[in-house]
């Protein structure tokens, strides 16, 4: 049987569960760095031209937004409740909770896709040299709105996409993980998945709801 | 090289490519660094003795104006991030840290080994970019020059250093965690010596800062391939918002940078002078006041690029406040030496210098917080002067003395003391001749990046030159005396400069697992003079001559 740490300088599998959370909040620490960054550009942006923001973020869809958050927050109660399951041992109920947070993870990429393809088709995406129709006032930075917006939803989707990833690996090798190494997987993904659902949280408001 | 150690050592534990290739053991993973580094540090040093070949003469006589752009481009962009960044945080900090906490490795080997990888990987675009034809934005990538007009390899190697940013954070959290967690019994957060403190200050720093740098870089990838306008005004966007998000992560960087180094100065002052370190407690806190003060200055790379003058002002103070925990750190640095048994060693040459150097250049970096002096003296030879001084003649030379300190631990062979001290003065003395006429070159108003300039400016500028010669040798000396110690060296005692610390408790090298048996500690850190080690020292270079 293998050792129950998996690195070498613990000695009790208890000291790694807690190290690895600790991990997973710093690296959440720097997520917040990256995506702060570009929120504080938008919001910089939306400051100076306001108006055009305004007008441009009346072309999002806003049904597609609103399913989107309520299919991610949706997401994370399916893991909040594989993190319990895991930690009462039930590890049938956790994998079928997982599957199903990767699951809704899946539909929210879905949707956000057919959104992408809708904006493609209107001539709103700036993309690749694609042209930008855009009719309502100051199509310069209703345009630099686009590109924000392509942007920031695009790295969450990356972020989202690699969380559906390891959720998949999780669960491909979970009839051979230790007891032990489950409870520390599904807790710092757990995190992780609560932290990038939380990220929408913020995106949301900011892109699809403020002066619609 | 492993053949004739002590069996128990980490170095005897397989000796094939795939014993170190396949290693999670941190001191391993530090050697694969240490070669990796050592390889860039040349080739960037390259770029910059061809810089200086071509600044001897007025004229544009060696290479061509565009070259002599990539040739500076590709120096700053392989010396910043492929050697600066990781430079004694990879290698030194990667080795020792476990050690000096008391641990059998870091929190997460298989992660520390990954940085390794992720690491080469990045680099392996800056080279691609190198070969295919370098790059001609300077090491800052600033738009609109990177998005719009620049015809090298930009994006290429913009993607390198975002790659080689995971790394980065990787080997942030990791040091992070392990400090939290792994840490021996009794060896209380005061107790830690302060490289460990400095190691947590700049892994806070990689973790906090390197997000912005990749997100910048993400939005220049973005812009110049898929045509999202971010910073093209033409399409909406903000050429200054670059710079802000840039100098965001870069001046955080320069902390990274130097913080370790000041770590290493605070183990080997100590030792060599045999006196507890001054102010141990300031010490600490002040590497954490750098690592908070260091995210708030960005601005004042910005005072002549059209930012706000209230902004210019609130940066410039901001920026005077980052020089207080500096200088906390050199008086105490002073102090300790106050009374103490000073001697000579190469480790503490260097550390000696490092104090020199770093003080010199961080008063002229009061000189460029000032607004109206820096008016004058940017983007000039000045600015330069003072960058070099502080991350070469600071950085480069702590790691150096730490590089020599530690070499024992390291390899458990002892180098050669005669040919660490001569190559430690002619490194003092060609770094000095290098760097100083830059400082009277800018003030003279000389700006920096052109390749040809007035015959007026020849005297300050060959002087430099050769001063550059005599760097390099500087440089290449220790590359072949510590190389030749790998195999003629006498070996290392476990503790060869009777030093505090737990990484001396162990022997030279150090087993596989660190400690036969694991460490309690019930002293604080520099406990200097040791009781018990008090005899005599035996002249070393008598010893090993």
């Amino acid at each position: 049987m293998k050792s129950p740490t998996t690195s070498i300088a613990f000695d009790r599998p208890a000291r790694e569960t807690a190290a690895d959370s600790f991990a997973m909040w710093v690296l959440i620490g720097s997520e917040v760095m990256l995506f702060g960054a570009i929120l504080l550009v938008f919001m910089f942006a939306r400051l100076s031209y306001g108006d055009a923001f305004a007008g441009a973020a009346k072309h999002l869809s806003l049904p597609l937004g609103t399913a989107n958050t309520v299919v991610l927050i949706t997401s994370s109660f399916a893991m909040a409740l594989a993190h319990m399951y895991t930690a009462a041992r039930r590890w049938r109920a956790a994998g079928w909770a997982l599957a199903a947070t990767a699951l809704l993870g899946v539909v929210f990429l879905a949707i956000k896709a057919t959104e992408y393809a809708r904006e493609f088709s209107e001539g709103l995406a700036p993309v690749l040299g694609a042209p930008f129709i855009y009719k309502g006032p100051d199509p310069v930075h209703a345009e630099f709105f686009f590109g924000l917006y392509f942007a920031m939803t695009s790295l969450h989707a990356l972020h989202l996409i690699c969380g559906v990833i390891v959720i998949g690996g999780i669960l491909a090798l979970w009839p051979r993980t230790i007891e032990a190494s489950r409870f520390r997987r599904v807790q710092a993904i757990g995190l992780y998945w609560h932290f990038v659902d939380i990220v929408w949280v913020f995106l949301f408001p900011v892109l699809y709801l403020i002066n619609r | 090289m492993s053949s004739d150690l002590a069996s128990a050592s980490y170095l005897a534990e397989g000796a094939g490519p795939r014993s170190w290739l396949l290693t999670t053991d941190h001191k391993r993973v530090a050697w694969l660094y240490f070669v990796s580094l050592t390889a860039f540090f040349f080739l960037g040093g390259t770029f910059a003795v061809l810089m200086r070949i071509e600044l001897a003469t007025p004229a544009g006589d060696l290479v061509s104006d565009d070259v002599y752009n990539r040739l500076f481009s590709l120096h700053g962009i392989i010396m910043v991030w492929f050697f600066l960044v990781p430079s004694i945080p990879a290698t030194l900090g990667n080795f020792l840290l476990p050690l000096m906490i008391g641990a059998r490795d870091l929190a997460f080997p298989r992660l520390n080994l990954a940085s390794w990888y992720v690491f080469m990987f990045g680099s392996l675009f800056a080279l691609a970019s190198v070969v295919l034809g370098g790059v001609d934005t300077g090491w800052t990538f600033y738009t609109p020059l990177s998005t719009l007009y620049a015809n090298g390899f930009v994006s290429t190697a913009a993607f390198g250093v975002f790659i080689v940013g995971f790394s980065t954070i990787m080997t942030g959290i990791n040091f992070i965690v392990t400090v939290h967690t792994l840490r021996a019994p009794g060896l209380t957060w005061f107790r830690l010596p302060i490289f460990v403190w400095t190691l947590y200050a700049t892994s806070l720093v990689m973790v906090l800062a390197t997000p912005v740098l990749a997100a910048s870089l993400i939005l220049i990838v973005l812009e110049r391939v898929f045509g999202i306008g971010i910073f093209n005004p033409d399409l909406g966007g903000d050429p200054l918002l670059f710079q802000h998000l840039f100098w965001f992560y870069s001046h955080p960087a320069v902390y990274i940078m130097i913080l370790p180094g000041m770590g290493v100065v605070s183990e080997v002052l100590p030792c060599f002078s045999r006196r507890p370190l001054f102010g141990y407690k300031a010490v600490a806190l002040a590497s954490m006041a750098i690592a908070v003060f260091g995210f708030l200055v960005w601005g004042h790379h910005m005072f002549v690029s059209g930012q706000s003058a209230y902004a210019g002002v609130v940066f410039s103070f901001l920026s005077f406040c980052v020089a207080i925990p500096s200088a906390i750190k050199v008086f105490n640095w002073s102090l300790t030496l106050r009374k103490g048994e000073i001697s000579f060693e190469t480790p503490m040459l260097y550390a000696l210098f490092f104090l020199a150097l770093f003080t010199f250049g961080g008063l002229a970096g009061l000189f460029l917080a000032a607004l109206a002096i820096d008016v004058h003296v940017h983007d000039t030879y000045f600015v330069v002067a003072h960058f070099h001084y502080i991350m070469v003649g600071g950085m480069v030379t702590a790691y150096m003395a730490g590089l020599h300190f530690w070499w024992p631990k390291l390899t458990g062979r002892m180098y050669s003391e005669v040919w660490g001290r001569i190559a430690a003065a002619v490194t003092f003395i060609g770094f000095n001749l290098t760097f100083f006429p830059q400082y009277v070159l800018g003030f003279l108003g000389m700006p920096r990046r052109y390749h040809t300039y007035p015959p007026e400016f020849a005297f300050w500028h060959i002087l430099s030159s050769a001063g550059a010669v005599v760097l390099a040798i500087g440089y290449l000396m220790p590359l072949l005396y510590l190389a030749w110690s790998l195999f003629r060296g006498a070996q290392a005692p476990a503790n060869p400069w009777r030093a505090t610390g737990l990484e001396w408790q162990t022997s030279s090298p150090p087993p596989a697992h660190n400690f036969d048996r694991m460490p309690t500690v019930t002293r604080p850190a520099y406990d200097y003079p040791m009781k018990g080690l008090t005899e005599k020292r035996s002249d070393p270079v008598e010893d090993l001559v």
